[in-house]
């Protein structure tokens, strides 16, 4: 019995340590953050693409969500690493990430109450229509 | 027992802080306020007694010697270290040989004592170097025991008669609490050790009397006058204060023993040479002049009688005036080297004592009486000192202390028994209702005419004889002469105060008549002079009266005078028993065979070692009776010397030579005999004592209308001594007036130039203001604005342009600046990829 358990429970272990999933597994403890970074950057990229090109306000928030998410990413992505690198104390870009969704919910309300008012009295939401700030 | 000294001043100060810190606050009663300070002088007295006793008779007695408490080791500096060098003076060798001594001494000292100060002839070298230390220590040596006993003694009859005198007075705390101040002034003005402790004591007993004269403040007298004393006393401080200046600058130490050690050894300074020791001496007594009211500056005394009456007993009569006496005695090695000032001295005596007794002869107010006489009989002791008879001032002093308080506080007796009336043209006859202040005054009254044996007789006529037979001055014949004028005038104004306060017709009772006395009256009442002193709040016993009413028409209310309570006629009784007999300390050698007998005990005797002998230039008469200079050898035998034998005084004369008239000198040659010829002085000043006696019964019991009579003939005379000879209106207008100028004078330079320079620059700044407002507002503007305007014009279309007011424009300029500001931050690192 032995002969067949010993050495099956020695392989277990050895595919516990080096197999393909334990691989994953162990990649996924410790993600590797320039994805994330590049991820977050294309958010931003593309936050900042719809911010400049789109003319509909809606999207304009929108477009603004996901910079604000790529910021989100960020922070998420250094604060895990931080903590894989030994410091487990590195909470403050979570609780940082929680502050700026709460902001981010906050501003989005204002912004479509903004809009409504908007819309009430220039019966459009299209941004190269509205320049009247500037007088 | 003389160890306590320190006692003396101290007990008088603190009976003065526990009243007047405590007396208001606590509201202490009469008796409790009069008894701490009179307990408080009783005390100070006792140990000034046992403190003398001790120190001339007891078993460890020091006399001749001085003692200095800080002898016995505690010595306390006062005022530390400020250098002094010898600068002045032409003769440095005393301190330069006692120097060289105190060398040769350190030499042989073991190295490690080198440095303390060494005792050199008495002194310490510390003292005779470049270090002023001044040290706070009581003296007690003949002269400061004298003062001490008459400060205390008198102090004390005062101090019960004032609690009588001021009886129902609101500010009897404030009363005793000066008084107790003026006490402990005095005494360190006495007993101090040096020349600066005199010096505090002088300001102290200044200030006092000061507070004292404007006891009443709220009488505008009083407050005049105390003013007028305060200022009169600071131009003669002027001079002492430059004269103590100029001793510590000559002499490096202002320690008595040190300076007067060195002293010794001047040379003398002849009629008319104005050496370092006549400046000194000069300035010295324009401080006795201004203390001891003499001649320019007498006018503060007679108007220092509106204090209350103690006050002019204690302060004004027996102890504070003679203060000059006390320093011309104290520094008499000073004066007695310079005889220009010993004459200066002696003549600005004799004019004093004429001018004030012939201003004294025409007085109604009896306290004005009262102070014409003291600056008289001050005249007089200066008279003793500047013939070179220190020690006979000393004891006129002294007899004068206990006559003329006793008459002041008789007075004050008779102003309570009158009902607060000082005017003698109101009283009369008052012996059969005052009787006890009638004897007591009367012994006064014997003492100062120069009665025999009353105490009064033997000092006076030791000064008269003094002043002919001196040698220290050529013109001694002068001063007799004025002296025996003086004295007759003293006799006379004092007989016609008697006869018209106790004698003759009661006129207290005379409804008023209108005449001189009763305007006089009825003016100086509405002043409120006549209120008693202590009574002011209530306006006595009178109904105050608007001024103007009393002209030809008075209210009258007779007011029948009483006998003084028990603690005014005590102190009162006292003191003419010690003004009967006091005299016999200082019996005239004529009485006794042309020797001082007595001992110690006789007062010329006793201040023989402080008075410095010009002929063998040592103090007192004997070598051996040194109490200044020399270390006294064979101290034991001396003692044995001086307590079987009685004092030897050698008959070596002064060496200021012969020229000049001799008055004594010329009558002994006639009738070759010493002891003959001063009988005949003696005879001469009984003769007009007698001789003012009889005028004055004349004038003012047998025929009373001769006064009105001589008064009309006389008429400048009589004017001249009633006025004062209008040395007040004098100095009112060569000082005050002059002064009064010159204050408008630069009070009208201040409101026009100083404050005209002001207001100018004042304007000036307006102006120059304005001018710059209008530069700003013109030009500066202009050209702020005119940039303005052209930046504007130039760059607002470029800004116009910028703002389009569509939100993506303003969007992309932020993503430009954020590329830009990564590309500041990244920019080299994304170029090296490049290259790479």
């Amino acid at each position: 019995m032995f002969k067949v358990f010993i050495p099956t429970l020695a392989l277990l272990f050895q595919e516990a340590n080096t197999g393909r999933w334990a691989v994953i597994w162990q990649k996924a403890q410790h993600p590797d953050l320039s994805k994330f970074l590049i991820f977050g950057a294309l958010l931003f990229i593309i936050g900042v693409a719809g911010v400049l090109t789109r003319r509909n306000i809606i999207v304009i928030f929108m477009s603004i969500e996901l910079i604000l998410n790529a910021a989100n990413l960020n922070f998420i992505a250094m604060s895990r690493y931080l903590q894989d690198t030994g410091n487990v104390n590195a909470v403050a870009g979570q609780i940082f990430t929680v502050f700026v969704i709460v902001v981010a919910a906050a501003e989005a309300a204002i912004g479509l109450g903004i809009v409504i008012a908007l819309y009430r009295n220039k019966e459009t939401i299209l941004i190269d229509e509205i320049d009247i700030l500037k007088w | 027992m003389h160890r306590y000294i320190w006692l003396v001043p101290l007990l008088p100060l603190a009976g003065a802080a526990i009243n007047g810190l405590l007396g208001r606050k606590f509201r202490f009663s009469e008796k409790l306020i009069g008894g701490i300070a009179a307990g408080s002088i009783a005390l100070s007295f006792l140990i000034t007694v046992a403190a003398v006793y001790s120190y001339t008779f007891g078993s460890q007695a020091m006399w001749p010697q001085t003692y200095v408490t800080s002898q016995d080791g505690n010595s306390f500096t006062w005022i530390p270290g400020g250098a002094v060098r010898l600068t002045q003076g032409s003769e440095q060798r005393t301190s330069i040989k006692l120097q060289e001594e105190a060398e040769k001494k350190r030499a042989s000292l073991p190295p490690e004592q080198r440095n303390e100060p060494i005792l050199v002839g008495g002194v310490s070298d510390s003292s005779q170097g470049s270090v002023l230390n001044v040290e706070w220590s009581y003296q007690l040596d003949a002269l400061s025991s004298i003062f001490m006993l008459i400060v205390t003694g008198v102090g004390l009859c005062i101090f019960v008669f004032a609690t009588g005198y001021m009886h129902g007075d609101p500010g009897f705390y404030r009363f005793f609490a000066y008084m107790g101040l003026f006490m402990f002034s005095m005494l360190v003005l006495v007993m101090g050790s040096n020349f600066l402790m005199m010096f505090v004591g002088w300001e102290g007993v200044g200030l006092c009397s000061y507070l004292l004269i404007g006891y009443y403040f709220d009488r505008q007298e009083a407050a005049n006058a105390s003013r007028k004393a305060f200022i009169t006393n600071r131009i003669g401080d002027f001079g002492f204060a430059l004269a103590i200046f100029a001793v510590i600058a000559t002499f490096g130490t202002s320690q008595y023993t040190g300076v007067f050690a060195q002293a010794r050894n001047y040379p003398l300074e002849p009629l008319g040479h104005w050496g370092l020791l006549s400046w000194i001496a000069l300035g010295l007594f324009i401080g006795a002049c201004g203390k001891s009211a003499q001649l320019p500056l007498h006018v503060w005394l007679p108007d220092a009688m509106a204090g209350p009456t103690p006050v002019s007993a204690l302060i004004h009569a027996a102890t504070m005036v003679t203060a000059g006496l006390y320093m011309v005695t104290r520094t008499n090695v000073i004066f007695q080297h310079s005889q220009t000032m010993m004459m200066v001295v002696a003549l600005v005596g004799a004019a004093t004592a004429l001018f004030a007794a012939t201003i004294g002869i025409t007085q109604n107010d009896i306290k004005k009486v009262l102070a014409y006489s003291t600056v008289s009989q001050l005249g007089f002791m200066f008279m003793a000192c500047g013939v070179g008879a220190f020690a006979i001032g000393i004891f006129h002093v002294m007899t004068h202390a206990f006559f003329k308080a006793l008459m002041f506080l008789g007075a004050g007796s008779v102003i309570h028994g009158m009902h607060h009336e000082q005017d003698m043209r109101r009283m009369g006859g008052l012996k059969k209702y005052m009787p006890i202040t009638y004897l007591t005054f009367m012994a006064g009254w014997l003492a100062i005419c120069g009665i025999p044996p009353f105490s009064g007789f033997w000092s006076k006529d030791e000064i008269l004889w003094n002043a002919a037979s001196t040698r220290h001055i050529p013109v001694g014949w002068i001063v007799w002469i004025v002296g025996v004028i003086a004295a007759t005038c003293t006799a006379f104004y004092m007989t016609r105060l008697m006869a018209m306060t106790f004698w003759g017709k009661e006129k207290f009772l005379d409804p008023p008549a209108g005449g001189e006395a009763d305007e006089a009256h009825a003016s100086a009442f509405d002043k409120g002079l006549t209120m008693h002193d202590a009574k002011l709040k209530s306006a006595g016993d009178r109904p105050r009266h608007e001024p103007g009413e009393h002209v030809g028409h008075v209210d009258h209310h007779v007011h029948i005078p009483h006998e003084s309570p028990r603690s005014m006629w005590v102190p009162l009784a006292v003191l003419a028993v010690l003004a009967t007999i006091g005299g016999f300390v200082g019996i005239s050698t004529a009485f006794t065979g042309g020797k001082h007998i007595g001992g110690r005990m006789n007062i010329v005797t006793f201040l023989d070692p402080i008075i410095w002998n010009p002929a063998t230039s040592y103090f007192g008469s004997h070598e051996i009776v040194d109490s200044y200079g020399k270390p006294l050898e064979g101290t034991v035998e001396m003692h044995a010397v001086l307590g079987t034998a009685e004092l030897q005084v050698p008959e070596v004369p002064p060496p200021y030579g012969t020229e000049g008239f001799n008055l004594a000198g010329a009558i002994e040659s006639k009738v070759h005999n010493e002891t003959g010829t001063e009988w005949v002085f003696m005879a001469i000043s009984v003769l007009v004592a007698g001789l003012g006696i009889g005028l004055g019964f004349l004038f003012y019991v047998k025929d009373t209308s001769l006064p009105e009579i001589w008064a009309t003939r006389l008429r400048p005379l009589y004017q001249a001594s009633y006025n004062k000879y209008w040395v007040d209106e004098f100095y009112g207008w060569a000082v005050t007036r002059r002064v009064m100028d010159a204050a408008r004078g630069v009070f009208a330079f201040d409101s026009k130039v100083v404050d005209g320079a002001v207001n100018g620059s004042a304007w000036l700044t307006r102006f120059s203001s304005r001018v710059t407002g209008i530069t700003d507002q013109y030009f500066v503007d202009g050209v702020v604005n005119a940039v303005a305007a052209f930046v504007m014009r130039l760059m607002s279309p470029l800004f116009r342009a910028a703002q389009t007011g569509f939100t993506q424009n303003y969007a992309f300029v932020m993503v430009l600046g954020l590329v830009a500001a990564l590309g500041m931050i990244f920019g080299a690192d994304i170029l090296g990829w490049f290259k790479r």
